[in-house]
C-alpha cells in the first residue's frame, strides 16, 4: 500500500513537471524563435528549416531595426508613456488600494465591483471619444495623454492586487508602530510599505509591461509621437522580415529583463515576511 | 506618577456595546489583570487605553492627563501584541530599536539600551537575526523587549503568553513576573487565563459582557467571588454552588441544601440563594456527620497530591478535594461537612 502510494505521488509530481515543462515550451519556443532570427544574418531569416543556434552570430539585423525611420525616437515615446503611466497608477491605484484594505467605509463593495467593471468597457469605446476629447483640449497626439489612458486601463487591477497586498499585511504591525511612536504615515512609510513592497513591484511590472505593449489605443490616441507598438504595427506590412523578427525581439526585451529583476527581489523579501 | 484613571468608558460596535461605562482606578506601578472570556470586552478596552481604538463615551486619564483624544504616540504607552506584532523585515536589533529611533534617543544610548533589554530577556546572540530565523518564544521575547525598551510609564499586554506551548508559558510566566516588578511600570495586562490572572496580579478585574463584575486582589476574587460568575470562571475546579430554598427560623434565618440548615446570612428572609463553596474546603466522611450533606461518590480522579471527588448531593454535583491516600470507591455514600468560615452566599444569577 504505502509503495503504490509512494508510486502515485511520484507520477503526481512527474505530472506536474511535464505540464510545467509544456508551459515553459509554449512560451518560450516563439521567443526562442525571435530571437535567434533577430541575431542571425538578414539572409539567414529566410532559411528554412530554422537553425537552433544564431550561426553566424551577427547583430545586423538589429541594427537595422534599429537604424530604419522613427524607431529610436519611438522607443523613447514608449518609455515615456510607460514610466508615467507606472508613476500614475501608483500614486492614484496605491492608496486607493490601501483605503480598501484597512478601512471599511460606506459603498467599499460596490466600489471593489465599480473599479471591476470599468475593465468591461473595450478600449475601442473608451479610445475614439477620448481622442475625440483630447484634441479639443489640445492634449492630442502627446506621450502625456496616452500616459493617463493607459493609467486608465492598469488602475483596476493595481487598486486590486495592491489592496490584497496591503491587506496581507498584518494590522497588528502598523499598530505597534503607533505605539511605538510612529504617526499614522510614518508608521505605514516604515512598517506598511516596505513589507508591500514585493506585491507593489509585481504590480508595477503588470503596469509597464501592459503599457509598453497596448497598441490600439496607441494608435487610436498618436499620430506622429508613436510609441514603438504602434510604430510597428503601422510600418508592418511594408516591412521586411529581418525588420519584423528584431523589432518583435526588441519589444520583447523590457518585459524580460525587467521580469528577471522583479522575480529576483520578489522570492527575497517574500521569504523574509513570517505569518 | 502613571495612575490610570477610566471614567464611565463606553465603546459600541455597531449593534455590540463592547464597553459599558467602565469605571476604574489603577494606581501607578500597580499590576492590573483584566480577566474574562473571550468576547468579555477585555482587549477592546485595552486598545482603548492604548489608543488605537477611539472611545465613544467617557474619559481615559494617564498620569491625571486626559489622553482621550490622544493619539497612541502621545500616551506615553508601550504595548505587547498578542500575535507579538514584530516586525518581520527588520533585525531584532532594530525591532528592538524602534521605538528608541522614533523617540530620536542618541546612538550611543540606543545601543545601551537595546543591549539591557535584550540581556534581560535573554535574546542578547540574536540582535542579528531576522524574525524569521528565530522561534515562536524568542519572537515573543523580542516583543517584549521592544515595548521595555522605550522605557514608558504604563505596559499594555494583550494576552502576551497565549500563543506560547504549556511549558514555555509556564517558564515566561514566571520570567514576566520578576521583570516587571524590576520595571517599576503601570502594567495592565489582558488574559482569559484565570490561573496566569491569580499568577500575576496586584489586583485582578474580572470582565462580562463589557462591565467589570469584580475588581479586587487575586486572593479576595478567589475566595470571595462577588457573582456565581465570578466563582465559577475562577479556579480549577470551579467553585461549587448549591441552590438553598431561604425560610425564617426561630433566631434569624435558615438556609437549607439538600435537607441541612444552615444559618442564612444577613437580612435575607425568603426566596433562594446559592451556597457556594470551593472543593479544598470541602470535609469529606465515609460515616455520617451531624450537619454533613449526605451524597454520592460519581467519580474518583487521583491527581497526584490529592484525588478529585465527584459527589452527587440531590440534582447537584459537588467537586470535593481529599488527601491523596483517601480510599474512596464510586457508589461509596458520602457526607460533605462544610465549614461555617468557608461557606460564601451568593445571590442567583437570573
Amino acid at each position: 500500500m504505502k509503495s503504490k502510494a509512494a508510486v502515485v505521488a511520484r507520477l503526481g509530481r512527474a505530472a506536474t513537471y511535464a505540464l510545467a515543462a509544456l508551459f515553459a515550451l509554449w512560451v518560450i519556443t516563439p521567443i526562442y524563435l525571435i530571437g535567434v532570427a533577430a541575431f542571425s544574418e538578414r539572409a539567414a531569416v529566410y532559411q528554412f528549416p530554422k537553425p537552433l543556434i544564431p550561426a553566424p552570430f551577427s547583430v545586423e539585423t538589429m541594427l537595422f531595426f534599429l537604424r530604419s525611420h522613427g524607431v529610436l525616437q519611438a522607443t523613447q515615446a514608449s518609455v515615456t508613456v510607460a514610466l508615467l503611466t507606472l508613476a500614475l497608477t501608483m500614486i492614484i491605484g496605491a492608496p486607493a488600494g490601501y483605503a480598501l484594505a484597512r478601512y471599511a467605509f460606506r459603498g467599499r463593495d460596490s466600489f471593489r465591483i465599480l473599479i471591476v467593471s470599468t475593465r468591461g468597457f473595450p478600449i475601442v469605446i473608451l479610445s475614439i471619444p477620448l481622442a475625440v476629447s483630447f484634441m479639443r483640449w489640445g492634449l492630442y497626439d502627446s506621450p502625456y495623454s496616452l500616459a493617463l489612458m493607459h493609467t486608465a486601463l492598469a488602475l483596476p487591477f493595481t487598486i486590486l492586487v495592491t489592496s490584497s497586498v496591503f491587506a496581507s499585511v498584518p494590522r497588528d504591525l502598523e499598530e505597534a508602530a503607533m505605539t511605538l511612536g510612529c504617526n499614522p504615515v510614518q508608521a505605514f512609510l516604515r512598517v506598511a510599505l516596505p513589507l508591500a513592497l514585493p506585491g507593489l513591484a509585481a504590480a508595477t511590472l503588470f503596469t509597464f509591461v501592459l503599457s509598453w505593449n497596448e497598441v490600439f489605443a496607441a494608435v487610436i490616441l498618436t499620430v506622429r509621437n508613436r510609441t514603438l507598438p504602434a510604430l510597428v504595427l503601422t510600418v508592418l506590412n511594408e516591412s521586411p522580415l529581418p525588420y519584423r523578427f528584431a523589432g518583435g525581439f526588441f519589444m520583447l526585451l523590457p518585459s524580460l529583463v525587467f521580469m528577471l529583476f522583479i522575480r529576483r527581489y520578489l522570492l527575497n523579501l517574500w521569504g523574509r515576511v513570517v505569518k | 506618577m502613571a495612575q490610570i484613571t477610566l471614567e464611565n468608558v463606553r465603546k459600541v460596535f455597531g449593534k455590540v456595546v463592547a464597553n459599558r461605562d467602565i469605571t476604574l482606578t489603577i494606581h501607578d506601578r500597580e499590576f492590573m489583570v483584566l480577566l474574562g472570556p473571550s468576547g468579555c470586552g477585555k482587549t477592546t478596552l485595552l486598545r482603548g487605553i492604548a489608543g488605537l481604538e477611539r472611545i465613544d463615551g467617557g474619559r481615559i486619564l494617564i498620569g491625571g492627563q486626559d489622553v482621550s483624544d490622544l493619539p497612541p504616540r502621545k500616551r506615553h504607552i508601550a504595548m505587547v501584541f498578542q500575535s507579538y506584532a514584530v516586525f518581520p523585515h527588520l533585525t531584532v536589533y532594530d525591532n528592538v530599536a524602534f521605538g528608541l529611533r522614533m523617540q530620536r534617543v542618541p546612538a550611543a544610548e540606543e545601543r545601551a539600551r537595546v543591549q539591557a533589554a535584550a540581556e534581560l530577556l535573554h535574546i542578547a546572540d540574536l540582535l542579528q537575526r531576522y524574525p524569521a530565523q528565530i522561534s515562536g518564544g524568542q519572537r515573543q521575547r523580542v516583543a517584549v523587549a521592544r515595548a521595555i525598551a522605550v522605557q514608558a510609564q504604563v505596559l499594555l499586554m494583550d494576552e502576551p503568553l497565549s500563543n506560547l506551548d504549556a511549558l514555555l508559558r509556564l517558564e515566561m510566566r514566571a520570567e514576566l513576573k520578576r521583570l516587571l516588578k524590576e520595571l517599576k511600570a503601570t502594567v495592565v495586562y489582558v488574559t482569559h487565563d484565570q490561573v496566569e490572572a491569580l499568577s500575576l496580579g496586584d489586583r485582578i478585574a474580572v470582565m462580562r459582557d463589557g462591565a467589570i463584575v469584580q475588581c479586587d486582589s487575586p486572593l479576595t476574587v478567589y475566595d470571595q467571588p462577588a457573582t456565581p460568575f465570578v466563582g465559577r470562571f475562577i479556579g480549577n475546579p470551579p467553585m461549587n454552588l448549591l441552590l438553598a430554598d431561604v425560610r425564617p427560623a426561630p433566631g434569624g434565618a435558615e438556609a437549607v441544601v439538600g435537607g441541612v440548615a444552615f444559618p442564612a446570612p444577613g437580612t435575607a428572609q425568603g426566596g433562594k440563594l446559592l451556597l457556594g463553596i470551593r472543593a479544598e474546603n470541602i470535609q469529606v466522611h465515609a460515616t455520617p456527620v451531624a450537619g454533613a450533606l449526605p451524597g454520592k461518590v460519581l467519580v474518583v480522579e487521583p491527581l497526584g497530591s490529592h484525588n478529585l471527588l465527584t459527589v452527587q448531593v440531590d440534582e447537584a454535583r459537588v467537586k470535593a478535594h481529599t488527601h491523596a491516600d483517601a480510599a474512596f470507591e464510586p457508589g461509596q455514600p458520602v457526607w460533605l461537612a462544610f465549614p461555617a468560615d468557608k461557606i460564601r452566599w451568593l445571590e442567583p444569577e437570573e
